[in-house]
């Protein structure tokens, strides 16, 4: 029995053990090999760089394209958030507070969006961008975006609306509180955890989202991250480090986001997720 | 025409009712919602179906209509069935190997301990990754010159390979990259659906000299339905849905043979603007997508009341 405990115990930290290389390995060589020369990657994939070269990182750092992108991105997933948030938040508001004959209806109609794969609609999508005048903007990718994620987002806030403590409607009626100034009052100041659940998922992807700029934005100046780092990987072919120095300072934003917004994550795939 | 009824859910239980109707909140707070809902999510289905039956390249208005030609012409492209089989593998790689490994590694660390914390986030990290930067830092894995499978058959005294330009291969070698990008996505739902089970209902069963293995089979694993329901579902929407990881480690090569639904769709659609082509492509996967949900709600339903 106790030689049995041990075996276990081996065998748990050897699979942990494995399962954590396999995640970190790839990373790790990524963000060394931005470190080595292509004759360096070549030799030795997997070690420490034989001598610590700075300037590919460097040159992507001190190249303003490269900051552009991360502040389009930045830009233009701050825009999909504030836009997500506050118009399905109000929608999720009305659902959680009212109820009228026709409402359960429009609230079906809404929630169709849950199963929609976005790229069933990408090519009428670019029509129709392109026929708002809108093609090679940031709306082009903020208002698809925010659509797309709003079926999600209303469920989301319903459920948190619908468990706020009862008592407040009751205050509020005593003080002579309106549907609408009970929402910007009420409503929207104690929810900012589930504001700030469904704010991280749509930030992030938002950041990641490859396919709608790929689509809809033409021109260098108003590339996202993910398309230039396409466009990057595309003009240096063969020199690997040059793209991995560049993913590397892609994905340290993202792991940072991560540290700090775990918390807001986790509770987006519990609470979302397993009720 | 009779007024609908209108009442507030508190008011109805207190009788009372807020000053400003709720008609002006629904009035005022449904409109955006609804609006970019039905702009840039349901029109463009709709769009998707009328195009469809076009022959058209995306200029000026769509008039050369050639009815059900464009599916026909789906249909009998063996690459399109190529992509929706290899669409095909990866559900079932998600659902066979993913999903277990990631139960398998959600037994392991759902207690609540320092290190279980350290082993979970790392597990979790690549979800939070860009696809195009997973799919980037495995294509480097997978170089034949430089990276790190090379590597490993040269010091092994064996020739590079280059998996990715390799008809057997390239598929098997996304699949793995899905399997490192989301097995811990699915680990998260479970460990949270495992903190939820009692522990006074774990350690009953170990008193009771169930044997560990049993202990899983009887306690937790229907304990955690929900949660498998739910990932699995998250899989389903997943395989339907890749493309941006495919675009930078194939591209849907080598001869087309890698594609997956939606980068089929955007090769022989979008890149070749076929937009008639590509919208029945887009309309078989919506099809696809709400059979599966519909499929998926009603044996979930059965289940429920089973229970």
């Amino acid at each position: 029995m106790r030689f049995g405990h041990i075996m276990a115990r081996i065998g748990r930290w050897t699979v942990l053990t494995l399962g954590s290389a396999f995640v970190l390995i790839p990373m790790l060589v990524t963000f060394l090999g931005g470190f080595k020369t292509t004759g360096d990657l070549r030799a030795n994939p997997f070690g420490l760089p034989s001598e610590w070269h700075f300037e590919f990182y460097g040159t992507i750092v001190g190249d303003g394209s490269f900051w552009q992108y991360m502040g389009n991105s930045l830009l233009i997933s701050g825009l999909t958030v504030f836009l997500t948030l506050i118009v399905s938040a109000a929608a999720a508001y009305v659902f959680a507070q009212v109820r009228f004959f026709g409402l359960k209806m429009i609230q079906s109609y809404l929630f169709l969006g849950v199963v929609f794969p976005f790229a069933t609609a990408i090519l009428p999508l670019f029509i129709k961008v392109r026929d708002l005048g809108l093609l090679d903007t940031y709306w082009a990718v903020v208002l698809p975006q925010s659509a797309f994620g709003l079926s999600l987002s209303i469920l989301l806030f319903k459920t948190f609306f619908e468990q706020l403590p009862k008592e407040l409607f009751e205050a509020a009626y005593v003080e002579g509180c309106g549907y609408v100034r009970f929402f910007f009052r009420f409503t929207l100041p104690l929810s900012t955890p589930i504001l700030a659940t469904v704010g991280v998922f749509t930030f992030v992807s938002s950041w990641n989202n490859f396919l709608m700029p790929l689509v809809v934005i033409n021109s260098r100046e108003l590339y996202t991250w993910p398309l230039g780092m396409m466009q990057f990987r595309g003009e240096f072919l063969v020199e690997w480090n040059r793209t991995l120095a560049f993913i590397t300072l892609t994905i340290l934003p993202a792991i940072a986001f991560f540290f700090a917004a775990q918390k807001y994550i986790v509770a987006g795939l519990t609470g979302g997720a397993v009720k | 025409m009779p007024a609908p009824t209108v009442y507030a859910t508190e008011a109805s239980r207190t009788g009372r009712r807020l000053k400003d109707g709720p008609y002006l909140a629904a009035a005022l707070m449904l409109p955006p919602a609804l609006i970019l809902f039905t702009l840039f999510v349901v029109l463009p289905l709709i769009d998707a179906g009328y195009y469809s039956l076009f022959k058209w390249n995306g200029f000026g208005t769509p008039t050369d209509f050639v009815d059900f030609d464009n599916y026909k012409r789906v249909l009998s492209d063996p690459i399109f069935w190529n992509s929706v089989k290899n669409t095909g593998i990866v559900l079932g790689v998600s659902l066979l190997i993913q999903m277990p490994v990631a139960l398998t590694l959600a037994l392991l660390i759902y207690r609540k301990t320092w290190s279980n914390t350290i082993f979970r986030m790392i597990f979790f990290m690549p979800f939070i990754l860009a696809e195009i930067a997973s799919g980037l830092i495995w294509s480097f894995v997978y170089d034949g010159n430089v990276g790190l499978i090379a590597g490993v058959f040269r010091s092994l005294g064996l020739d590079p390979v280059f998996i990715l330009s390799d008809k057997n291969w390239a598929f098997v070698a996304i699949t793995i990259v899905v399997v490192w990008k989301y097995f811990g996505f699915h680990m998260m739902i479970y460990i949270a659906a495992l903190q939820g089970v009692p522990e006074e209902m774990i350690e009953a069963a170990k008193i009771e000299g169930a044997k560990r293995a049993r202990v899983i089979w009887h306690v937790l694993i229907p304990q955690l339905r929900p949660a498998l329901v739910v990932s699995g579902f998250f899989a389903v929407v997943g395989a339907l849905q890749l493309f941006d990881v495919v675009i930078p480690l194939t591209g849907g090569g080598p001869s087309n043979s890698t594609h997956t639904i939606v980068s089929y769709l955007y090769s022989f659609g979008m890149v070749r603007n076929r937009i008639g082509f590509g919208s029945a492509v887009g309309v078989i996967l919506f099809i696809v997508a709400v059979v599966v949900a519909v499929t998926y709600q009603k044996a979930l339903a059965k289940g429920a009341t089973t229970k």
